[in-house]
Protein backbone atom coordinates (compact mmCIF):
# COMPACT_ATOMS: atom_id res chain seq x y z
CA UNK A 1 0.00 0.00 0.00
CA UNK A 2 2.95 2.17 0.44
CA UNK A 3 3.21 2.64 -3.55
CA UNK A 4 0.40 5.30 -3.06
CA UNK A 5 2.21 7.73 -1.30
CA UNK A 6 3.51 9.32 -4.43
CA UNK A 7 4.06 12.89 -5.00
CA UNK A 8 0.65 13.71 -6.86
CA UNK A 9 -1.08 13.19 -3.47
CA UNK A 10 0.39 16.06 -1.93
CA UNK A 11 -1.65 18.82 -2.96
CA UNK A 12 0.37 21.78 -1.11
CA UNK A 13 2.89 22.86 -4.24
CA UNK A 14 5.22 24.64 -1.33
CA UNK A 15 5.10 21.39 0.80
CA UNK A 16 9.06 21.32 1.69
CA UNK A 17 10.63 17.50 1.41
CA UNK A 18 12.95 18.45 4.50
CA UNK A 19 9.85 19.06 6.93
CA UNK A 20 9.53 16.31 9.13
CA UNK A 21 5.51 17.23 9.95
CA UNK A 22 3.23 14.49 8.98
CA UNK A 23 1.94 15.62 5.88
CA UNK A 24 -1.32 16.40 6.73
CA UNK A 25 -3.26 14.23 3.56
CA UNK A 26 -2.13 11.22 2.00
CA UNK A 27 -5.13 10.57 -0.18
CA UNK A 28 -3.89 6.95 -1.08
CA UNK A 29 -3.20 5.69 2.23
CA UNK A 30 -6.69 6.38 3.36
CA UNK A 31 -8.47 5.67 0.79
CA UNK A 32 -6.74 1.78 0.45
CA UNK A 33 -6.75 1.49 4.06
CA UNK A 34 -10.73 2.38 4.11
CA UNK A 35 -11.34 0.36 0.96
CA UNK A 36 -9.49 -2.80 2.83
CA UNK A 37 -10.87 -2.40 6.33
CA UNK A 38 -14.31 -2.24 4.44
CA UNK A 39 -14.37 -5.39 2.68
CA UNK A 40 -12.91 -7.12 6.10
CA UNK A 41 -15.66 -5.97 7.35
CA UNK A 42 -17.86 -6.73 5.03
CA UNK A 43 -17.31 -10.19 4.57
CA UNK A 44 -17.59 -10.53 7.96
CA UNK A 45 -21.35 -9.24 7.93
CA UNK A 46 -22.27 -11.34 5.03
CA UNK A 47 -21.05 -14.49 7.08
CA UNK A 48 -22.97 -13.51 9.86
CA UNK A 49 -25.84 -13.03 7.95
CA UNK A 50 -25.42 -16.52 6.91
CA UNK A 51 -25.36 -18.14 9.96
CA UNK A 52 -27.99 -15.74 11.34
CA UNK A 53 -29.98 -17.08 8.83
CA UNK A 54 -29.36 -20.47 8.97
CA UNK A 55 -29.77 -20.81 12.48
CA UNK A 56 -33.20 -18.30 12.55
CA UNK A 57 -34.74 -20.71 10.05
CA UNK A 58 -33.29 -23.92 11.86
CA UNK A 59 -34.64 -23.13 14.73
CA UNK A 60 -38.56 -23.81 14.44
CA UNK A 61 -37.37 -27.15 13.03
CA UNK A 62 -35.77 -28.06 16.04
CA UNK A 63 -38.24 -26.77 18.90
CA UNK A 64 -41.21 -27.97 16.62
CA UNK A 65 -43.52 -30.89 17.82
CA UNK A 66 -42.19 -34.10 15.21
CA UNK A 67 -45.85 -34.87 14.36
CA UNK A 68 -46.06 -31.76 12.53
CA UNK A 69 -42.76 -32.55 10.33
CA UNK A 70 -43.55 -32.62 6.85
CA UNK A 71 -40.40 -34.97 6.77
CA UNK A 72 -40.58 -38.35 8.66
CA UNK A 73 -42.85 -37.41 10.92
CA UNK A 74 -43.58 -38.60 14.21
CA UNK A 75 -39.29 -39.06 14.46
CA UNK A 76 -37.04 -36.38 16.54
CA UNK A 77 -35.22 -33.97 13.93
CA UNK A 78 -32.14 -35.49 14.97
CA UNK A 79 -32.99 -38.54 13.87
CA UNK A 80 -34.01 -37.07 10.90
CA UNK A 81 -31.11 -36.14 10.09
CA UNK A 82 -28.42 -38.54 11.38
CA UNK A 83 -28.34 -40.92 7.86
CA UNK A 84 -27.88 -37.97 5.98
CA UNK A 85 -24.78 -37.32 8.24
CA UNK A 86 -23.99 -40.36 8.25
CA UNK A 87 -24.03 -40.13 3.77
CA UNK A 88 -22.33 -37.12 3.84
CA UNK A 89 -19.58 -38.43 5.63
CA UNK A 90 -19.12 -42.07 4.64
CA UNK A 91 -19.35 -40.28 0.93
CA UNK A 92 -17.13 -38.01 1.59
CA UNK A 93 -14.63 -39.84 3.54
CA UNK A 94 -14.42 -43.00 0.77
CA UNK A 95 -13.79 -40.33 -2.16
CA UNK A 96 -10.98 -39.09 0.30
CA UNK A 97 -9.79 -42.86 0.73
CA UNK A 98 -9.44 -43.08 -3.02
CA UNK A 99 -8.52 -39.44 -3.92
CA UNK A 100 -5.44 -38.09 -1.37
CA UNK A 101 -3.09 -41.13 -2.38
CA UNK A 102 -3.54 -40.73 -6.09
CA UNK A 103 -3.25 -36.52 -5.51
CA UNK A 104 -0.64 -36.66 -3.49
CA UNK A 105 0.98 -39.25 -6.02
CA UNK A 106 0.76 -37.46 -9.15
CA UNK A 107 1.91 -34.16 -7.48
CA UNK A 108 5.57 -35.92 -6.33
CA UNK A 109 5.70 -37.38 -9.74
CA UNK A 110 4.84 -33.66 -11.22
CA UNK A 111 7.46 -32.49 -9.21
CA UNK A 112 10.32 -35.11 -8.70
CA UNK A 113 10.17 -37.63 -11.38
CA UNK A 114 8.78 -36.16 -14.55
CA UNK A 115 10.74 -34.35 -17.18
CA UNK A 116 9.70 -30.44 -17.05
CA UNK A 117 7.61 -30.50 -20.22
CA UNK A 118 5.58 -33.39 -19.35
CA UNK A 119 5.39 -31.53 -15.88
CA UNK A 120 4.29 -28.13 -17.25
CA UNK A 121 1.24 -29.95 -19.54
CA UNK A 122 0.28 -31.92 -17.40
CA UNK A 123 0.19 -29.28 -14.78
CA UNK A 124 -1.69 -27.43 -16.87
CA UNK A 125 -4.48 -30.33 -17.73
CA UNK A 126 -5.39 -30.82 -14.01
CA UNK A 127 -5.93 -27.30 -13.25
CA UNK A 128 -8.54 -27.88 -16.59
CA UNK A 129 -10.23 -30.37 -14.46
CA UNK A 130 -10.78 -28.11 -11.73
CA UNK A 131 -12.75 -25.82 -13.77
CA UNK A 132 -15.37 -28.79 -15.14
CA UNK A 133 -19.02 -28.07 -14.04
CA UNK A 134 -20.15 -30.53 -11.34
CA UNK A 135 -23.25 -31.51 -13.40
CA UNK A 136 -20.56 -32.42 -15.48
CA UNK A 137 -19.41 -34.66 -13.77
CA UNK A 138 -22.91 -35.76 -12.50
CA UNK A 139 -23.56 -36.35 -16.26
CA UNK A 140 -20.92 -38.63 -16.45
CA UNK A 141 -21.13 -40.39 -13.22
CA UNK A 142 -24.61 -41.51 -15.12
CA UNK A 143 -23.87 -41.89 -18.63
CA UNK A 144 -20.15 -43.52 -18.19
CA UNK A 145 -18.86 -44.56 -14.89
CA UNK A 146 -21.67 -46.39 -13.36
CA UNK A 147 -22.17 -49.04 -16.11
CA UNK A 148 -18.59 -49.08 -16.22
CA UNK A 149 -18.39 -49.74 -12.29
CA UNK A 150 -20.86 -52.82 -12.41
CA UNK A 151 -18.64 -55.39 -14.07
CA UNK A 152 -16.19 -54.32 -10.91
CA UNK A 153 -19.07 -54.64 -8.37
CA UNK A 154 -20.20 -57.96 -9.55
CA UNK A 155 -16.58 -59.13 -9.20
CA UNK A 156 -16.44 -57.46 -5.53
CA UNK A 157 -19.40 -59.10 -4.65
CA UNK A 158 -18.54 -62.53 -6.51
CA UNK A 159 -14.83 -62.67 -4.40
CA UNK A 160 -15.34 -60.82 -1.61
CA UNK A 161 -18.62 -60.65 -0.09
CA UNK A 162 -17.13 -62.03 3.02
CA UNK A 163 -16.64 -58.39 3.65
CA UNK A 164 -19.48 -57.08 5.12
CA UNK A 165 -18.63 -53.58 2.90
CA UNK A 166 -19.32 -55.72 -0.86
CA UNK A 167 -22.35 -57.80 0.46
CA UNK A 168 -25.68 -57.88 -0.44
CA UNK A 169 -27.86 -57.73 -3.97
CA UNK A 170 -25.31 -55.94 -6.37
CA UNK A 171 -27.24 -52.56 -7.48
CA UNK A 172 -28.71 -53.54 -11.49
CA UNK A 173 -27.96 -49.48 -12.57
CA UNK A 174 -24.08 -49.45 -10.80
CA UNK A 175 -25.92 -45.82 -9.03
CA UNK A 176 -24.27 -46.65 -5.47
CA UNK A 177 -22.63 -44.91 -2.77
CA UNK A 178 -19.38 -46.38 -4.23
CA UNK A 179 -20.18 -44.67 -7.43
CA UNK A 180 -21.01 -40.88 -6.30
CA UNK A 181 -17.49 -41.46 -4.05
CA UNK A 182 -15.71 -42.51 -7.13
CA UNK A 183 -17.41 -38.80 -8.69
CA UNK A 184 -16.61 -37.20 -5.72
CA UNK A 185 -12.87 -38.54 -5.94
CA UNK A 186 -12.59 -37.34 -9.19
CA UNK A 187 -13.93 -34.14 -8.60
CA UNK A 188 -11.54 -33.20 -5.63
CA UNK A 189 -8.43 -35.00 -6.83
CA UNK A 190 -7.47 -31.06 -9.24
CA UNK A 191 -7.86 -29.42 -6.35
CA UNK A 192 -5.59 -31.90 -3.59
CA UNK A 193 -2.69 -32.52 -6.51
CA UNK A 194 -2.29 -28.59 -7.70
CA UNK A 195 -2.11 -27.12 -3.93
CA UNK A 196 0.43 -30.59 -3.58
CA UNK A 197 2.33 -29.72 -6.24
CA UNK A 198 2.80 -25.68 -5.06
CA UNK A 199 3.81 -27.61 -1.49
CA UNK A 200 6.21 -30.00 -2.68
CA UNK A 201 7.90 -27.17 -5.29
CA UNK A 202 8.36 -25.02 -2.33
CA UNK A 203 10.60 -27.78 -0.49
CA UNK A 204 13.75 -26.20 0.46
CA UNK A 205 16.81 -27.59 -2.36
CA UNK A 206 19.22 -27.27 0.96
CA UNK A 207 17.08 -30.30 2.93
CA UNK A 208 16.46 -32.50 -0.21
CA UNK A 209 20.30 -32.32 -0.60
CA UNK A 210 20.67 -32.85 3.17
CA UNK A 211 18.89 -36.19 2.56
CA UNK A 212 20.47 -37.04 -0.74
CA UNK A 213 24.15 -36.72 0.98
CA UNK A 214 23.10 -39.25 3.23
CA UNK A 215 22.81 -41.54 0.67
CA UNK A 216 18.90 -41.61 0.55
CA UNK A 217 17.81 -42.77 -2.23
CA UNK A 218 15.05 -40.26 -4.45
CA UNK A 219 12.45 -42.48 -2.61
CA UNK A 220 13.70 -42.31 0.34
CA UNK A 221 14.68 -38.12 0.07
CA UNK A 222 11.17 -37.70 -0.76
CA UNK A 223 10.03 -39.59 2.51
CA UNK A 224 12.45 -38.10 4.68
CA UNK A 225 12.60 -34.34 3.28
CA UNK A 226 9.60 -33.81 1.09
CA UNK A 227 6.73 -35.35 2.74
CA UNK A 228 7.64 -34.34 6.23
CA UNK A 229 7.95 -30.33 4.87
CA UNK A 230 5.08 -30.67 3.21
CA UNK A 231 2.81 -32.48 5.69
CA UNK A 232 0.67 -29.25 6.95
CA UNK A 233 0.31 -27.94 3.20
CA UNK A 234 -1.10 -31.54 2.24
CA UNK A 235 -2.92 -31.71 5.60
CA UNK A 236 -4.65 -27.93 4.33
CA UNK A 237 -5.14 -29.15 0.10
CA UNK A 238 -7.29 -32.64 1.44
CA UNK A 239 -8.79 -30.36 3.91
CA UNK A 240 -10.45 -28.08 0.85
CA UNK A 241 -10.69 -31.50 -1.06
CA UNK A 242 -13.07 -32.44 2.45
CA UNK A 243 -14.77 -29.76 2.55
CA UNK A 244 -15.80 -29.92 -1.41
CA UNK A 245 -17.11 -33.30 -0.84
CA UNK A 246 -18.85 -32.67 1.94
CA UNK A 247 -20.73 -30.00 0.64
CA UNK A 248 -20.51 -31.68 -2.99
CA UNK A 249 -24.38 -31.38 -4.21
CA UNK A 250 -25.10 -31.40 -8.00
CA UNK A 251 -23.03 -34.70 -8.90
CA UNK A 252 -24.02 -37.12 -6.04
CA UNK A 253 -27.65 -35.64 -6.06
CA UNK A 254 -27.57 -36.63 -9.83
CA UNK A 255 -25.45 -39.82 -9.37
CA UNK A 256 -27.29 -41.62 -6.00
CA UNK A 257 -30.31 -42.41 -5.83
CA UNK A 258 -30.34 -42.43 -2.20
CA UNK A 259 -32.81 -42.64 0.98
CA UNK A 260 -32.55 -41.84 5.02
CA UNK A 261 -30.91 -45.02 5.82
CA UNK A 262 -27.41 -45.51 7.50
CA UNK A 263 -25.84 -48.75 5.99
CA UNK A 264 -22.11 -49.24 4.94
CA UNK A 265 -22.83 -51.56 2.00
CA UNK A 266 -21.01 -49.94 -1.31
CA UNK A 267 -22.86 -52.23 -3.94
CA UNK A 268 -26.57 -52.44 -3.40
CA UNK A 269 -29.21 -50.37 -4.73
CA UNK A 270 -30.05 -49.38 -0.60
CA UNK A 271 -27.68 -46.44 -0.38
CA UNK A 272 -27.39 -43.47 2.73
CA UNK A 273 -28.13 -39.96 0.64
CA UNK A 274 -26.14 -36.97 1.74
CA UNK A 275 -27.33 -33.80 3.45
CA UNK A 276 -26.30 -31.37 0.23
CA UNK A 277 -28.05 -34.15 -2.05
CA UNK A 278 -30.99 -34.18 0.31
CA UNK A 279 -32.13 -30.48 0.46
CA UNK A 280 -31.95 -30.24 -2.92
CA UNK A 281 -33.86 -33.39 -3.82
CA UNK A 282 -36.11 -32.36 -1.52
CA UNK A 283 -36.43 -28.80 -1.55
CA UNK A 284 -39.00 -28.45 -4.49
CA UNK A 285 -41.62 -29.93 -2.69
CA UNK A 286 -40.73 -28.57 0.65
CA UNK A 287 -43.22 -26.26 2.24
CA UNK A 288 -43.50 -24.57 6.09
CA UNK A 289 -41.85 -26.85 8.67
CA UNK A 290 -40.52 -29.02 5.89
CA UNK A 291 -38.20 -25.91 4.68
CA UNK A 292 -37.16 -25.58 8.11
CA UNK A 293 -36.30 -28.78 8.59
CA UNK A 294 -33.99 -28.88 5.10
CA UNK A 295 -32.22 -25.29 6.18
CA UNK A 296 -31.80 -27.59 9.64
CA UNK A 297 -30.06 -30.11 8.32
CA UNK A 298 -28.08 -27.23 6.08
CA UNK A 299 -27.01 -26.06 9.58
CA UNK A 300 -25.96 -29.64 10.34
CA UNK A 301 -23.60 -29.62 7.12
CA UNK A 302 -22.00 -26.20 8.04
CA UNK A 303 -21.02 -27.01 11.52
CA UNK A 304 -19.73 -30.52 10.30
CA UNK A 305 -17.78 -28.68 7.85
CA UNK A 306 -16.61 -26.00 10.72
CA UNK A 307 -15.49 -29.15 12.74
CA UNK A 308 -13.37 -30.38 10.07
CA UNK A 309 -11.71 -27.40 9.56
CA UNK A 310 -10.67 -26.52 12.88
CA UNK A 311 -9.45 -30.64 13.83
CA UNK A 312 -7.27 -30.10 11.00
CA UNK A 313 -6.08 -26.46 12.02
CA UNK A 314 -5.37 -28.19 15.61
CA UNK A 315 -3.58 -31.24 13.74
CA UNK A 316 -1.28 -28.72 11.95
CA UNK A 317 -0.60 -26.72 15.03
CA UNK A 318 0.21 -29.41 17.08
CA UNK A 319 3.05 -29.93 15.16
CA UNK A 320 4.44 -26.45 14.89
CA UNK A 321 7.15 -26.78 16.25
CA UNK A 322 8.69 -28.82 14.13
CA UNK A 323 7.05 -27.65 10.92
CA UNK A 324 10.43 -25.55 10.09
CA UNK A 325 8.33 -22.59 9.73
CA UNK A 326 11.11 -21.33 12.50
CA UNK B 1 38.23 -45.61 8.08
CA UNK B 2 40.09 -42.63 6.33
CA UNK B 3 40.55 -42.90 2.66
CA UNK B 4 42.86 -41.71 0.08
CA UNK B 5 41.27 -39.41 -3.14
CA UNK B 6 42.88 -39.16 -6.38
CA UNK B 7 40.86 -37.25 -9.41
CA UNK B 8 42.18 -37.42 -12.95
CA UNK B 9 41.35 -35.06 -15.64
CA UNK B 10 38.23 -34.28 -14.35
CA UNK B 11 35.89 -32.21 -16.26
CA UNK B 12 33.07 -30.46 -15.02
CA UNK B 13 29.90 -29.31 -16.74
CA UNK B 14 26.80 -27.51 -15.91
CA UNK B 15 24.97 -28.52 -19.26
CA UNK B 16 26.75 -26.46 -21.75
CA UNK B 17 28.76 -24.89 -19.61
CA UNK B 18 32.41 -26.24 -18.82
CA UNK B 19 32.59 -24.90 -15.11
CA UNK B 20 35.92 -27.01 -14.11
CA UNK B 21 38.57 -27.78 -16.50
CA UNK B 22 41.13 -30.84 -15.91
CA UNK B 23 41.46 -31.34 -12.67
CA UNK B 24 44.50 -33.45 -11.09
CA UNK B 25 45.00 -33.88 -7.76
CA UNK B 26 45.40 -36.23 -4.81
CA UNK B 27 44.16 -35.38 -1.63
CA UNK B 28 45.54 -37.27 1.53
CA UNK B 29 43.65 -39.49 4.26
CA UNK B 30 43.96 -38.74 7.79
CA UNK B 31 44.73 -34.56 6.63
CA UNK B 32 42.88 -31.62 5.87
CA UNK B 33 42.91 -30.45 2.45
CA UNK B 34 41.51 -26.57 2.21
CA UNK B 35 39.96 -25.56 -1.19
CA UNK B 36 40.38 -21.68 -1.76
CA UNK B 37 40.24 -18.91 -4.83
CA UNK B 38 38.25 -16.61 -5.58
CA UNK B 39 34.21 -16.92 -5.46
CA UNK B 40 32.87 -18.76 -8.94
CA UNK B 41 36.15 -20.49 -10.02
CA UNK B 42 34.30 -23.78 -9.18
CA UNK B 43 35.68 -24.98 -5.63
CA UNK B 44 31.90 -25.95 -4.71
CA UNK B 45 31.71 -27.45 -8.08
CA UNK B 46 35.02 -29.73 -7.34
CA UNK B 47 33.79 -30.75 -3.77
CA UNK B 48 30.26 -31.83 -5.46
CA UNK B 49 31.56 -34.15 -7.73
CA UNK B 50 33.41 -35.93 -5.11
CA UNK B 51 30.26 -37.20 -3.84
CA UNK B 52 28.23 -37.23 -6.92
CA UNK B 53 26.14 -34.93 -5.12
CA UNK B 54 27.09 -32.67 -8.74
CA UNK B 55 24.80 -34.49 -10.82
CA UNK B 56 21.85 -33.86 -8.85
CA UNK B 57 21.29 -30.56 -10.65
CA UNK B 58 19.64 -31.46 -13.83
CA UNK B 59 21.77 -31.39 -16.63
CA UNK B 60 24.85 -31.88 -14.53
CA UNK B 61 28.07 -34.57 -15.20
CA UNK B 62 31.63 -34.90 -15.12
CA UNK B 63 34.13 -36.29 -17.29
CA UNK B 64 37.53 -37.89 -15.32
CA UNK B 65 38.31 -40.24 -12.70
CA UNK B 66 37.51 -39.83 -8.89
CA UNK B 67 39.31 -42.25 -7.05
CA UNK B 68 38.34 -43.24 -3.53
CA UNK B 69 40.99 -45.70 -2.75
CA UNK B 70 41.71 -46.86 -6.15
CA UNK B 71 38.08 -47.50 -7.05
CA UNK B 72 36.74 -45.38 -9.66
CA UNK B 73 33.23 -43.45 -8.31
CA UNK B 74 32.17 -42.67 -11.34
CA UNK B 75 32.33 -46.47 -12.78
CA UNK B 76 29.87 -47.23 -14.85
CA UNK B 77 28.77 -50.02 -12.06
CA UNK B 78 29.08 -47.50 -8.91
CA UNK B 79 25.96 -46.42 -7.22
CA UNK B 80 25.41 -42.81 -6.81
CA UNK B 81 23.76 -43.62 -3.50
CA UNK B 82 26.08 -46.27 -2.34
CA UNK B 83 29.20 -43.00 -2.90
CA UNK B 84 27.36 -40.73 -0.65
CA UNK B 85 27.18 -42.87 2.43
CA UNK B 86 30.79 -42.92 2.41
CA UNK B 87 31.42 -39.94 1.58
CA UNK B 88 29.57 -37.54 3.77
CA UNK B 89 28.65 -33.40 3.19
CA UNK B 90 28.29 -30.32 5.19
CA UNK B 91 26.63 -27.54 3.44
CA UNK B 92 27.54 -24.11 3.77
CA UNK B 93 24.09 -23.20 5.60
CA UNK B 94 23.23 -25.61 8.44
CA UNK B 95 20.15 -27.81 6.90
CA UNK B 96 19.21 -30.11 9.76
CA UNK B 97 15.61 -31.58 8.85
CA UNK B 98 13.29 -28.97 10.64
CA UNK B 99 10.85 -31.72 10.84
CA UNK B 100 12.83 -34.32 13.15
CA UNK B 101 14.31 -33.77 16.57
CA UNK B 102 17.96 -33.77 17.63
CA UNK B 103 17.93 -37.36 17.76
CA UNK B 104 16.34 -38.24 14.58
CA UNK B 105 18.41 -35.99 12.45
CA UNK B 106 21.15 -37.51 13.77
CA UNK B 107 19.46 -41.01 12.63
CA UNK B 108 18.29 -40.04 9.41
CA UNK B 109 21.37 -41.60 7.64
CA UNK B 110 21.51 -45.03 9.80
CA UNK B 111 17.68 -45.38 9.24
CA UNK B 112 17.83 -45.23 5.08
CA UNK B 113 17.71 -48.19 3.06
CA UNK B 114 15.99 -49.93 5.17
CA UNK B 115 18.24 -50.52 8.12
CA UNK B 116 16.65 -51.58 11.86
CA UNK B 117 18.49 -50.11 14.49
CA UNK B 118 17.51 -51.35 17.97
CA UNK B 119 16.68 -48.46 20.55
CA UNK B 120 20.07 -49.11 22.33
CA UNK B 121 22.23 -48.96 19.64
CA UNK B 122 20.08 -45.98 18.36
CA UNK B 123 21.15 -44.42 22.10
CA UNK B 124 24.27 -45.06 22.02
CA UNK B 125 25.56 -44.07 18.04
CA UNK B 126 23.35 -40.39 18.65
CA UNK B 127 25.37 -40.11 21.96
CA UNK B 128 28.96 -41.23 19.92
CA UNK B 129 28.17 -38.72 16.94
CA UNK B 130 27.15 -36.15 19.28
CA UNK B 131 30.82 -35.99 20.80
CA UNK B 132 32.43 -36.26 17.65
CA UNK B 133 30.64 -33.30 17.35
CA UNK B 134 31.47 -31.85 20.59
CA UNK B 135 27.81 -30.85 20.93
CA UNK B 136 26.93 -33.44 23.41
CA UNK B 137 26.94 -31.67 26.61
CA UNK B 138 24.83 -29.45 24.95
CA UNK B 139 22.06 -31.08 23.71
CA UNK B 140 22.37 -33.71 25.84
CA UNK B 141 18.80 -32.42 27.75
CA UNK B 142 16.83 -32.05 24.82
CA UNK B 143 17.15 -34.75 22.44
CA UNK B 144 13.88 -34.95 21.59
CA UNK B 145 13.46 -31.17 20.73
CA UNK B 146 13.57 -29.99 17.03
CA UNK B 147 17.26 -29.50 15.61
CA UNK B 148 16.04 -26.11 14.15
CA UNK B 149 15.51 -24.50 17.68
CA UNK B 150 19.74 -24.67 18.02
CA UNK B 151 21.67 -21.65 17.33
CA UNK B 152 23.45 -21.75 14.00
CA UNK B 153 26.45 -23.05 14.94
CA UNK B 154 25.11 -26.17 17.07
CA UNK B 155 23.14 -27.01 14.20
CA UNK B 156 25.80 -26.59 11.79
CA UNK B 157 28.00 -29.04 14.28
CA UNK B 158 24.45 -31.16 14.54
CA UNK B 159 24.79 -31.60 11.19
CA UNK B 160 28.07 -32.69 11.16
CA UNK B 161 27.46 -35.51 13.47
CA UNK B 162 24.41 -36.48 11.27
CA UNK B 163 27.15 -36.93 8.67
CA UNK B 164 29.79 -38.59 10.92
CA UNK B 165 26.87 -41.24 11.99
CA UNK B 166 26.80 -42.91 9.41
CA UNK B 167 30.51 -43.71 9.59
CA UNK B 168 31.98 -42.65 6.25
CA UNK B 169 34.92 -42.25 4.96
CA UNK B 170 35.36 -38.83 3.43
CA UNK B 171 33.57 -35.71 4.84
CA UNK B 172 33.47 -32.44 2.75
CA UNK B 173 31.94 -29.50 3.89
CA UNK B 174 31.24 -26.22 1.61
CA UNK B 175 32.51 -22.97 3.78
CA UNK B 176 30.86 -24.52 6.68
CA UNK B 177 31.47 -21.34 8.50
CA UNK B 178 30.33 -18.74 6.60
CA UNK B 179 27.38 -18.72 8.15
CA UNK B 180 28.71 -18.44 11.84
CA UNK B 181 29.38 -15.98 14.06
CA UNK B 182 33.13 -15.90 15.12
CA UNK B 183 32.95 -18.46 18.67
CA UNK B 184 30.75 -20.79 16.56
CA UNK B 185 33.45 -20.54 13.70
CA UNK B 186 36.18 -21.52 16.05
CA UNK B 187 34.46 -24.64 17.32
CA UNK B 188 33.88 -25.82 14.53
CA UNK B 189 37.51 -25.17 13.39
CA UNK B 190 38.46 -27.50 16.35
CA UNK B 191 36.29 -29.92 15.80
CA UNK B 192 37.68 -30.35 11.70
CA UNK B 193 41.36 -30.94 13.53
CA UNK B 194 39.49 -33.83 15.61
CA UNK B 195 37.76 -34.96 12.35
CA UNK B 196 40.85 -35.87 10.66
CA UNK B 197 42.38 -38.20 13.19
CA UNK B 198 39.56 -40.62 11.62
CA UNK B 199 38.53 -39.14 8.34
CA UNK B 200 39.64 -37.57 5.38
CA UNK B 201 38.42 -34.06 5.52
CA UNK B 202 37.91 -31.78 2.47
CA UNK B 203 37.07 -28.08 3.46
CA UNK B 204 36.09 -24.93 0.95
CA UNK B 205 36.57 -21.62 2.48
CA UNK B 206 36.70 -18.00 1.31
CA UNK B 207 38.67 -17.37 5.04
CA UNK B 208 42.28 -17.52 4.12
CA UNK B 209 43.23 -17.03 7.48
CA UNK B 210 40.57 -20.44 8.35
CA UNK B 211 42.09 -22.04 5.84
CA UNK B 212 46.16 -21.44 7.32
CA UNK B 213 44.53 -22.71 10.64
CA UNK B 214 43.29 -25.85 9.63
CA UNK B 215 44.40 -27.28 7.35
CA UNK B 216 47.46 -29.40 6.10
CA UNK B 217 46.86 -29.26 2.28
CA UNK B 218 45.89 -26.35 0.23
CA UNK B 219 44.54 -26.35 -3.12
CA UNK B 220 44.47 -22.98 -4.95
CA UNK B 221 41.47 -22.67 -7.87
CA UNK B 222 41.49 -19.83 -10.33
CA UNK B 223 39.53 -18.31 -13.07
CA UNK B 224 41.76 -16.97 -16.05
CA UNK B 225 38.87 -14.66 -17.27
CA UNK B 226 34.65 -14.45 -16.58
CA UNK B 227 32.90 -17.17 -18.52
CA UNK B 228 36.29 -19.06 -18.68
CA UNK B 229 36.33 -22.72 -16.44
CA UNK B 230 37.89 -22.76 -13.28
CA UNK B 231 41.47 -24.58 -13.05
CA UNK B 232 43.50 -25.94 -10.05
CA UNK B 233 46.63 -23.60 -10.25
CA UNK B 234 48.51 -25.42 -7.46
CA UNK B 235 48.65 -27.88 -4.51
CA UNK B 236 50.97 -28.63 -1.70
CA UNK B 237 51.49 -28.08 1.66
CA UNK B 238 49.33 -25.16 3.49
CA UNK B 239 52.73 -24.11 4.74
CA UNK B 240 54.12 -23.99 1.58
CA UNK B 241 51.36 -22.19 -0.63
CA UNK B 242 50.70 -19.91 2.03
CA UNK B 243 54.59 -18.51 2.27
CA UNK B 244 56.15 -20.24 -1.09
CA UNK B 245 53.74 -20.72 -3.74
CA UNK B 246 55.22 -21.99 -7.03
CA UNK B 247 53.03 -19.88 -9.29
CA UNK B 248 52.61 -16.08 -9.48
CA UNK B 249 49.21 -16.02 -9.58
CA UNK B 250 48.87 -18.22 -6.09
CA UNK B 251 50.99 -15.60 -4.47
CA UNK B 252 48.67 -12.48 -5.83
CA UNK B 253 45.98 -13.93 -4.40
CA UNK B 254 47.39 -14.83 -0.95
CA UNK B 255 49.18 -11.47 -0.81
CA UNK B 256 46.06 -9.24 -2.37
CA UNK B 257 43.94 -11.13 0.70
CA UNK B 258 46.90 -10.41 3.81
CA UNK B 259 48.09 -7.14 2.57
N1 LIG C 1 23.54 -24.97 -10.43
C1 LIG C 1 24.34 -24.37 -11.33
N2 LIG C 1 23.95 -24.27 -12.62
C2 LIG C 1 24.74 -23.66 -13.52
N3 LIG C 1 25.94 -23.12 -13.25
C3 LIG C 1 26.39 -23.19 -11.98
C4 LIG C 1 25.61 -23.83 -10.95
N4 LIG C 1 26.30 -23.75 -9.79
C5 LIG C 1 27.44 -23.10 -10.08
N5 LIG C 1 27.51 -22.77 -11.40
C6 LIG C 1 28.60 -22.06 -12.08
O1 LIG C 1 29.78 -22.81 -11.95
C7 LIG C 1 30.89 -21.98 -11.68
C8 LIG C 1 31.58 -22.42 -10.41
O2 LIG C 1 30.68 -22.22 -9.31
P1 LIG C 1 31.02 -22.69 -7.85
O3 LIG C 1 31.58 -24.05 -7.90
O4 LIG C 1 29.80 -22.49 -7.05
O5 LIG C 1 32.16 -21.67 -7.42
P2 LIG C 1 32.77 -21.40 -5.98
O6 LIG C 1 32.23 -22.40 -5.03
O7 LIG C 1 34.24 -21.49 -6.18
O8 LIG C 1 32.37 -20.01 -5.60
C9 LIG C 1 30.35 -20.57 -11.61
O9 LIG C 1 30.57 -19.93 -12.86
C10 LIG C 1 28.89 -20.74 -11.41
O10 LIG C 1 28.15 -19.70 -12.01
MG1 LIG D 1 30.97 -22.16 -3.34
Amino acid sequence: MSATDIPEASTDPRSDSHSLERSAKRFGDTFFRGLSTGSGVLILLILAAVAAFLVGLAIPALLADPETFQFSRGQSFWKYVAPYAFGTMWSAILAMIMAVPVAVGIALYLTHYAPKRISSTFGYIIDLLAAVPSVVFGLWGIAVLAPAMRPLFLWLNEHFSWIPLFAGQVSGTGRTIFTASVVLAVMILPIITAISREVFLQTPKLHEEASLALGATRWEMIRQAVIPFGMPGIISACMLGLGRALGETMAVAMVLSGSGIISFKLLTSQNPNTIAANIAQSFPEAHDIGRNQLIATGLVLFIITLAVNMTARWIINRRKEFSGAN
Amino acid sequence: MSKRIEIKDLDIYYGKFHAVKSVNMTIEPRAVTAFIGSSGCGKSTVLRSLNRMHEVIPGAYVDGQVLLDGVDLYAPNVDPVRVRRQVGMVFQRPNPFPTMSIKENILAGVRLNNARISKSAADELVEKSLKGANLWNEVKDRLDRPGSGLSGGQQQRLCIARAIAVEPDVILMDEPCSALDPISTLAIEDLIKDLKEEYTVVIVTHNMQQAARVSDQTAFFNLKAHGQPGELIEMGPTEKIFHNPDQKATEDYITGRFG
